[in-house]
């Protein structure tokens, strides 16, 4: 625009010519030469700046909500001056346009302003035209509004129909008129378009809507008619107008929303309910609007795709309604002030707020309610994030992509929790509660603890006798060390060592075969005390029965290095007597008890203590008598809870301990090996304890002359203990078994990393 | 990157058809035509099978040289069918499977649309919008 008509117009006014250069100046009229659109919003807005008294600084243009409209002296045809008003609708710079312009320059801009809106126009979002609206500020009288400028316009802009910008121009005309009796300047036009046509929601929802059309065409005219008297009226409004620059096209006033409340209130009297999609298509049917458009009109409100319309929903299909019956063109996406609040109503009043700003904002939470040139934007992600709740809704998966909500099928079975090594946590299966200390003290004190290994061990099987046997042969070989290291549960990290590691690994339950012994071989939990029992009746039952593989040692049974010894009394079985015979014959049997008890005992005594060499032999000496001991004891052991048996078979123990080597003269004291026995024949875990516990034994045994006297405990105390020296068997045989295969595997993997190494050392040549 | 995408009523007429313009339509259209024999095929293979997501997608309906057809019914005899390009690197059997998925949904949605009624022409923007989207993944 030139400056000269710029110029013109605010000489009109009683604006200091100062003001206007002051003005020019900062609109960057001056330095851009000329007075283009956003200049000259920037300037009537200054304009008003300056009239209503503010200091004269751009600033003030933002900051002063209610700057007046700029007060021109309407020298030419309001008209005109109002449809270029019309057209400035760039939002942004919601230049306080006057009504009044001078007609050609005005007419220049309202056509420059119709063709950039027509550029604009053809954007998703009508809002962007209706932001001419500045001006018209005050919807009181919406009814007619929309017609008005709409027919005001075609009238006005000749060929020049873009419904939108025509729209705003209009529109405010209609206001002054206060057609409908609507509260004049009350509410704000915020906005601008779609805000006005009152009249047609007043229209199609109370009474018939032809006759709201006929109404409205008669109001168009004498809008037409009466758009000059409209000009002071428009002032006001423009003023209110101004504050509402920034605003939302797609608005909804306080009244239109009221409106719509009430509208909705005929149809679902719960505010909070729903309306159904019949119901909403008998009364938007009204409208008389095609139905195809109807039909874009309930996809854009219908938020949640529900197929009903809560009141958020309702009120802005309705209000898209009006705007459509008053031309505007319906938007692709729903506008940010319309959409359904996310959250609760009252934070969208809230948020929504402007000064004299219409109440409702339906912006999303996250959207800045009261920044209209952020709608679009927010239309669009808002509709992403639609889309994307429908598709959480739906489960839907992103094509492609490895997002797959729906895969929640693809339940990873954990591994099975048994086979790993669910590491029971070792089980005292100690009975008493004595054991449990002596076992505490002895672990403490000695290296071997497994107090519960015997006991953890034991469930398994019967059949594991043998196995234990030939584990407690191991054991014999091995020394204390061995045995320590069968200690498992309790015993030292060091000890176990590699041992222990198989073990764990063997045993499956550990997961990290390769960690360092740590703390919880854990045995299998078979070997709790239920299954201890269990395993008694396994004994009776099954004579013989070795399941070895279920030794369910605690890792800590380590393979013992002497296969050769085992194998002998492992072989027994509490059924095999024959083989125990040959074994007690080599010592001096008498021992009722279970030889693995004994040898357990044995083996936690002698961790102790530091015969180990004696241990040993009485070890293989156990060895062979616990087989044989088993063997009559099998019979015997079955009944009694462990910890008897286990007392028992401690005792006996101790007593072939005694009787077998006899004078190996222990050192440690009978009492404590005695305890130490029972402990381990509780836990009766490795087969390394065996052999300690032979030697233990042993030495208890010959420390203690306790054999003929208690003859008759004995008696008790030998089925105990050979219970007991059942149930370690059994649990040895599987622990030797698990370990077998451990070393089998171990193997297999040597042979095969030899093989490798075999492979790779003709290259190495190379 | 389906180059045709269609909608077919329960009395095998179509609701909505569209192809990408790359060639001739015609030939798309008759593809999806002779796909609604195998589809009835195995609607009435279904019998009274479980309608489940499974059955709904019905899969593979028959290979061309050029391309494929994949078929998925809903569960009011609603037949959506897709033709995409075999030169595409073999789509996925979920990516399928989530293509119809979001075809329904957006169907659902058609449907819910009290302004709709069926056996109408779908004329939804979101419904365009949505399958534009799939197809131009295509190009």
């Amino acid at each position: 625009m030139a400056e000269p008509a710029v110029l013109t117009s605010a000489d009109d006014q009683s604006t200091d010519m100062t003001f206007l250069f002051g003005i020019m100046e900062l609109c960057g009229a001056t330095r851009l030469g000329y007075f283009g659109r956003s200049q000259f919003y920037i300037a009537l807005k200054l304009v008003a700046v300056a009239q209503s008294g503010f200091p004269l600084r751009v600033e003030s243009i933002n900051t002063v909500k209610d700057l007046p409209l700029p007060r021109f002296v309407a020298s030419k045809n309001e008209q005109e001056s109002r449809h270029a008003a019309s057209y400035s609708s760039d939002s942004e710079n919601q230049g306080s346009y006057s009504g009044v312009i001078p007609p050609p320059p005005g007419r220049g801009q309202v056509k420059k302003g119709s063709i950039s809106h027509d550029a604009v126009q053809p954007r998703a979002s009508a809002d962007q035209q209706e932001p001419a609206s500045p001006i018209v500020s005050p919807q009181q009288s919406p009814p007619t509004s929309p017609h008005t400028w709409r027919k005001h316009n075609r009238h006005s802009s000749g060929g020049n129909n873009e419904r939108p910008l025509a729209g705003p121009g209009p529109f405010w005309s209609p206001f002054g008129e206060a057609q409908s009796g609507s509260s004049a300047g009350d509410t704000v036009w915020s906005g601008h378009s779609p805000p006005p046509p009152q009249e047609n929601w007043v229209s199609f929802a109370d009474t018939p809507p032809t006759s709201t059309l006929l109404t409205m065409h008669p109001a168009s005219v004498q809008d037409q008619t009466t758009v000059r008297t409209v000009a002071s009226a428009t002032t006001a409004n423009e003023i209110r107008r101004q504050s509402s620059s920034y605003d939302d096209p797609w608005k909804i006033t306080d009244e239109q929303r009221q409106y719509y409340i009430n509208q909705f209130k005929t149809i679902q009297p719960d505010l909070n309910g729903f309306i159904p999609g019949s119901a909403a298509k008998e009364f938007f049917t009204k409208s008389k609007l095609p139905i195809l458009e109807l039909s874009h009109i309930w996809e854009l409100s219908d938020f949640d795709k529900d197929g009903a319309l809560t009141l958020d929903e309702f009120c802005a299909a309705f209000h898209l309604v009006v705007a459509r019956k008053n031309g505007y063109d319906l938007p692709e996406k729903l506008p940010e002030s319309l959409m359904p609040k996310l959250i609760d109503l009252e934070d969208a009043a809230d948020v929504g707020d402007q000064p004299g700003e219409v109440g409702y904002s339906g912006s999303p939470a996250e959207a800045p309610p009261s920044k209209s040139p952020s709608m679009p934007s927010l239309n669009q992600t808002w509709p992403e994030l639609n889309q994307s709740s429908e598709q959480w809704e739906t489960f839907s998966e992103r094509s492609s992509s490895s997002q797959t909500l729906t895969q929640f099928d693809s339940n990873i079975a954990p591994a099975d929790p048994d086979t790993a090594i669910v590491h029971p946590v070792p089980i005292r299966m100690t009975p008493s509660k004595i054991h449990m200390q002596e076992m505490e003290l002895k672990r403490t004190s000695s290296d071997h603890t497994n107090p519960t290994s015997p006991l953890l061990v034991k469930p398994s099987d019967l059949s594991e006798e043998n196995k234990i046997n030939s584990t407690v042969k191991f054991a014999s070989g091995n020394t204390v060390d061995g045995y320590s290291s069968s200690d498992s549960f309790t015993s030292d990290p060091e000890q176990i060592g590699s041992n222990v590691t198989r073990q764990r690994s063997h045993s499956g339950t550990s997961p990290d075969n390769i960690a360092p012994p740590p703390p919880p071989p854990r045995p299998q939990p078979s070997h709790s005390r239920s299954s201890s029992l269990d395993m008694n009746r396994t004994f009776t039952v099954t004579t013989g029965q070795q399941q070895a593989g279920v030794v369910a040692h605690p890792p800590a049974v380590p393979p013992r290095p002497q296969p050769s010894q085992a194998p002998g009394p492992v072989a027994h079985r509490p059924v095999d007597a024959d083989g125990l015979m040959t074994h007690t014959s080599t010592s001096p049997q008498q021992i009722p008890e279970q030889p693995n008890f004994a040898d357990f005992s044995q083996f936690e005594v002698l961790a102790a203590s530091n015969v180990n060499e004696e241990q040993d032999d009485e070890a293989e000496k156990h060895a062979e008598v616990l087989p044989v001991e088993k063997a009559s004891d099998s019979a015997s052991s079955l009944r009694v809870a462990k910890a008897d048996s286990k007392t028992e078979e401690k005792t006996a123990a101790s007593v072939p301990a005694n009787v077998s080597k006899g004078t190996a003269p222990l050192a440690p004291p009978p009492k404590p090996v005695r305890r130490r026995l029972k402990s381990e024949d509780e836990l009766r875990p490795d087969v390394d304890e065996h052999t300690q516990k032979t030697g233990v034994l042993a030495a208890v045994l010959a420390s203690q002359p306790s054999i003929p006297r208690s003859v008759g405990k004995d008696k008790k105390a030998i089925q105990a203990s050979i219970r007991r020296n059942k149930e370690t068997n059994t649990v040895l045989a599987r622990l030797n078994s698990e370990l077998q295969q451990q070393l089998k595997d171990v193997l297999e993997e040597r042979i095969s990393l030899e093989v490798q190494l075999e492979q790779l050392r003709p290259f190495s040549h190379l | 990157m389906a180059v045709c995408i269609a909608v077919i009523a329960k009395e095998n007429y179509p609701l909505y058809i569209r192809s990408t313009p790359m060639e001739n339509e015609l030939k798309f259209h008759y593809m999806v035509h002779t796909s609604l024999d195998v589809v009835d095929e195995k609607i009435s293979a279904m019998g009274k099978a479980l309608v489940d997501q499974r059955e709904l997608y019905l899969g593979l309906l028959y290979p061309t040289e050029d391309y494929k057809v994949y078929g998925f019914v809903t569960n009011s005899k609603v037949k959506l069918v897709m033709v995409v390009d075999s030169s595409n690197t073999a789509l996925r059997d979920n990516e399928i499977r989530s293509m119809f998925r979001k075809l329904h949904n957006s169907y659902t949605d058609v449907m819910c649309n009290p302004f709709y009624n069926p056996g109408d022409r779908i004329q939804s923007r979101a419904f365009d919008n949505m399958v534009t989207s799939m197809m131009i993944q295509v190009c």
